[in-house]
């Protein structure tokens, strides 16, 4: 075997071992999603990560999970990752004290496109746990807010009390050229918001095509009717962007668990132009 | 409002996209300006009421009595529509609409409406067409609320 082969499995071993963390606070933001802050176990600060980007979490004695990052890029002292808490391991990971350790992997994967949207408006559309990823884009966003013209973020969710980061997005709403829509397949009469799907916060939006990039996140059906809707208003494909989901495993594209078309979603994704998965997407096979 | 201000606000109504000059004459002929308060029941489940409004600002919910509670269906605002029904045969409201904000909007007696359409064929397409882009439209939200597809389970 050459040299360079050698090498390359040898970091390939390296980069399965993951590294220590602390979980330094678990904070509620439903009944049922948690934000856990982890900060590094040695001296050693994490690396640095780009908005979109995951972790390969490992939850020890129990599995491992692919989380993406939900705080702040510019928060160099601890990582932030919103879970629900939907099986096994999530319910191990939300279930953490502070102090207790967790193996870590990464960053991995591509990144939300925030150099290409520099001088545009940025239109964000997230559904359920969906703005998890897409929080970090938002706070780079803010601290670089004259790098990017409007910026419209629209949230939909299954009912108010599955709303994460209410506090923050009602902040963020009132902020000058912000516009912050969120909306609830089921409301009750207490719920002064809007009720009904994301794609009916639209109408409410003025778009831009051509001056506008948009960055999608949630349950790959709600993607396919905002794409739908997006297009029916001129938007281009290539400037809608998706973080797409598959079971990952390895998280640095060995495996192939996370196969989509030529891609592997944990290498050359998550976060992906429409315009080079469209051939691919909302098919069922894959 | 003047007939020719009730003119103008139908022309930018997304609702009338499509319309020739003369159809939004004959529209204009029969709305008339309402406004709605705060909380304000605009029409209950059952009512036979025949008006079909276009929202022009303001919030409104369409809502429905489960046993022991309201539930609420979808939110309406600025260029969208309320009470449909009143184009079919049956006024009867299939669900109760209130103002959650200070609601201004254009209503329109839907057997008048309706007779419009039997004078006048052309207008009568028209206005059933852009009808059936709004039920579609409903049609298609209600089936992407039914699939619960923030649910884990999905």
């Amino acid at each position: 075997m050459p040299v360079a082969e050698l090498e390359r499995e040898q970091t390939t071993g390296n980069e399965m071992t993951p590294a220590m963390a602390r979980v330094a606070q678990v904070r509620k933001e439903t009944y049922d999603t948690f934000t856990l802050a982890l900060e590094p176990s040695g001296g050693e600060p994490f690396p640095g990560f780009t908005p979109g980007q995951f972790s390969m979490l490992y939850v020890y004695g129990n599995g491992e999970l692919p989380i993406s990052i939900s705080g702040d890029p510019e928060d160099h002292a601890r990582l932030l990752y919103t879970v629900r808490s939907v099986g096994k391991t999530t319910q191990a990971l939300v279930s953490s004290q502070p102090g207790d350790a967790v193996g870590m992997r990464g960053p991995y994967g591509s990144h939300w496109p925030l150099k290409v949207a520099r001088g545009k408006d940025v239109l964000i559309v997230a559904g359920g746990i969906g703005l998890a990823p897409l929080r970090p884009a938002i706070h780079y966003i803010m601290r670089h807010r004259a790098d990017y013209n409007r910026l419209v973020v629209l949230y939909g969710a299954r009912s108010p009390r599955d709303l994460i980061f209410r506090k923050q997005l009602e902040d963020w709403g009132r902020l000058p050229d912000t516009q912050v829509l969120s909306t609830v397949d089921y409301g009750g009469l207490s719920w002064r918001g809007h009720v009904g799907v994301v794609t009916g916060l639209f109408r409410l939006v003025r778009l831009q095509p051509f001056h506008t990039v948009a960055m999608i996140c949630g349950p790959e059906i709600m993607m396919r009717y905002v794409i739908w809707e997006l297009e029916a208003r001129g938007m281009p494909p290539g400037d809608l962007y998706l973080s797409l989901e598959r079971n990952m495993k390895c998280g640095i594209g060995f495996c192939g668990h996370c196969q989509y078309g030529p891609n592997f979603i944990c290498k050359d994704g998550p976060i992906f132009p429409y315009h080079e998965v469209r051939s691919w997407f909302g098919r069922y096979e894959l | 409002m003047t007939l020719e201000n009730l003119a103008n606000t139908l022309r930018e109504h997304p609702f009338l996209q499509g319309f020739t000059a003369e159809h939004i004459d004959k529209l204009a002929a029969m709305a008339s300006e309402v406004h709605f308060g705060k909380g304000a029941l605009i029409f209950r489940e059952g009512d036979e009421s025949s008006f079909f409004y276009l929202l022009l600002t303001g919030k409104v919910a369409l809502e429905t009595n489960a046993p022991g509670r309201i539930v609420r269906i979808v939110t309406l605002g600025p260029g969208e529509e309320v009470g449909w029904s009143s184009l079919t045969p049956s006024h009867s409201k299939q669900f109760q609409a209130r103002s959650l904000e200070e609601t201004q909007a254009l209503a329109f007696d839907g057997v008048r409406l309706q007779h419009a359409c039997e004078e006048d064929c052309r207008f009568g397409y028209t206005l059933m067409t852009a009808m059936l882009r709004v039920v579609a439209h409903r049609l298609q939200s209600t089936r992407l609320q039914l699939l619960d597809m923030y649910s884990p389970v999905s």
